[in-house]
């Protein structure tokens, strides 16, 4: 880990904590860790979180438009975290998808919110089809719930320096994968299992 | 004798009671059967091995001076206010006066003991913070629960950094005869409210019968509470040697952080259980949270100090 990355994980404990809670054990097969999203800093808790030996393979999905501006945020997002950028308002041509499937391809393991955007309340919003997209043409990659407590009061919409209140990352059981799911369902099936975990 | 060497001598004490606590905890390990004995006693294990840590935090704050003294003290009011606030039902719109709290009012709060201001720190928070938090919460604008909810950010600054930090204000006061041994009075206060907290634990789990207060705290006993109160108010007394107190002044002084120390445990408890939990956090392992640790001494450290400072 680089220094500033060591630096990061240790603002992370003092304000939030940021422990994990593993409902199964935790193992380094290759994962999507799919979470709610509420703030600005959930990638920073879930990469925190992670033990050292899975937090070395995997990466952060991360909003272009939010992550690649300013320096140090640009820093901390390709050297620390080594995110996979993501556009969110494509334009015209092209997979959106194509950089996370690289990822996969790769063997990384990817943190993702399905939501595409930050909510405002302890419940994610319906998930958008990337998740059910890239379950689809990976189908061993395990798909690992994940919810975050409390973040959403740390750092509300719209505040600019999160305050100190206890945050626990929870990671669920791996989602099971059924034959012929239609995506609805899937999405859905995904959500409550966030939900679940609330 | 010096107040270095006084220090020494009491950590050593200290240092005795550990190693015959961690040792007698190995025995009863060794006799524990029952799954429910067990569990006790894996407790206390865990219970002895925070404390092994807590007491190397606290000498290697005291050995390095008043700055880290305090430092550590604005620690421990920043991780309990913590606790306090993830515990509390906050909004958005408290996000202003929750950031005043942990980054301008702990870090003034202590910074004025460090400068020697004695009186804007004993107003600052019953005064300053009362009238500015809940003007700065109005501003943002949310009416729902805004009575409750600026009353419980109150109460918890309330507690956890003003209370708190009356413990290393006792460097603040010049009593004469006693310059330059003040921070030993940090050492008779946390020593004596903490071996109070753990001998009524001790003497509840021998002797305890009646449960005074089962709905609100139900560990504390009667037994309890008599057995290891005295027993603290014994240890206080024969603690003199190190404070500017009589023999007779110093079971006095004991007595009371016993009984604040008390009252801070009990009433503590019953905000937990009106916020809906057992345990402020789980940080340090066997005890629960921070203010766990240091519910009795919040109520016990303003009134020792305010003795302290008016008769002494």
């Amino acid at each position: 880990m680089t220094p500033l990355g060591a630096i990061l994980c240790g603002v992370m404990r003092v304000l939030v904590g940021a422990h994990a809670y593993w409902q199964a054990p935790p193992d380094s097969a290759q994962s999507i860790y799919f979470a709610n999203h509420t703030s600005h800093i959930d990638t920073l808790a879930i990469w925190a979180a992670l033990e050292p030996r899975l937090r070395a393979h995997t990466r952060p999905v991360a909003a272009r438009d939010y992550w690649d501006r300013g320096a140090l945020r640009r820093h901390v997002a390709r050297k620390v975290l080594n995110v996979v950028f993501v556009e969110r308002h494509k334009e015209g041509h092209g997979d959106p998808l194509a950089p996370l499937a690289a990822a996969l391809a790769e063997g990384s393991s990817l943190i993702l919110f399905p939501e595409g955007t930050r909510g405002t309340g302890p419940l994610p919003a319906a998930f958008r089809s990337g998740l059910y997209n890239l379950a689809l043409r990976f189908p061993e990659v395990r798909l690992v719930p994940v919810y975050l407590e409390n973040l959403h009061r740390a750092m509300p919409k719209g505040t600019f320096i999160p305050i100190p209140v206890v945050c626990t990352v929870r990671f669920g059981a791996p989602l099971a994968r059924l034959a012929a799911e239609a995506r609805e369902s899937f999405l859905e099936r995904a959500r409550a299992a966030v939900v679940a975990l609330a | 004798m010096s107040g270095r060497e006084k220090f020494y001598w009491l950590m050593g004490g200290v240092l005795a009671v550990l190693i015959v606590a961690s040792l007698a905890a190995r025995v009863l390990r060794a006799r524990a059967t029952a799954e429910v004995s067990r569990a006790v006693v894996a407790n206390l294990v865990s219970r002895i091995r925070a404390w092994w840590v807590m007491v190397a935090i606290f000498a290697v704050a005291f050995l390095a001076g008043p700055i880290a003294t305090l430092l550590l003290f604005a620690c421990m009011s920043f991780f309990a206010l913590r606790e306090f606030v993830t515990l509390t039902p906050t909004k958005h719109a408290d996000h202003v006066p929750l950031f005043l709290c942990f980054f301008v009012l702990i870090p003034l709060q202590y910074g004025l003991i460090g400068y020697g201001w004695y009186g804007l720190f004993a107003i600052l928070i019953p005064v300053y913070a009362f009238l500015v938090l809940p003007a700065v919460a109005a501003l943002a604008g949310d009416p729902d629960r805004y009575l409750e909810r600026t009353a419980k950010i109150q109460w918890a600054v309330m507690v956890t950094v003003y209370c708190v930090s009356y413990t290393p204000a006792l460097l603040l006061l010049r009593i004469p005869g006693y310059e330059g041994q003040d921070a030993l009075l940090i050492f008779y206060l946390l020593l004596i409210a903490q071996m109070s907290d753990v001998l009524q634990y001790v003497f509840g789990k021998l002797f305890g019968r009646t449960r005074l207060a089962p709905a609100v705290s139900p560990s504390k006993t009667l037994e309890g509470l008599i057995g290891g109160g005295l027993a603290a108010t014994a240890l206080g007394g024969a603690m003199y040697w190190i404070t500017p107190f009589s023999p007779l002044q110093s079971l006095g002084m004991a007595f009371l952080i016993v009984v604040m120390g008390f009252f801070g445990g009990l009433t503590l408890s019953a905000v937990k259980r009106s916020l809906g939990v057992k345990d402020w956090g789980a940080m340090i392992e066997g005890h629960g949270g921070m203010l766990d640790r240091i519910d009795s001494l919040s109520f016990a450290a303003p009134v020792f100090f305010h003795l302290t400072r008016y008769f002494f």
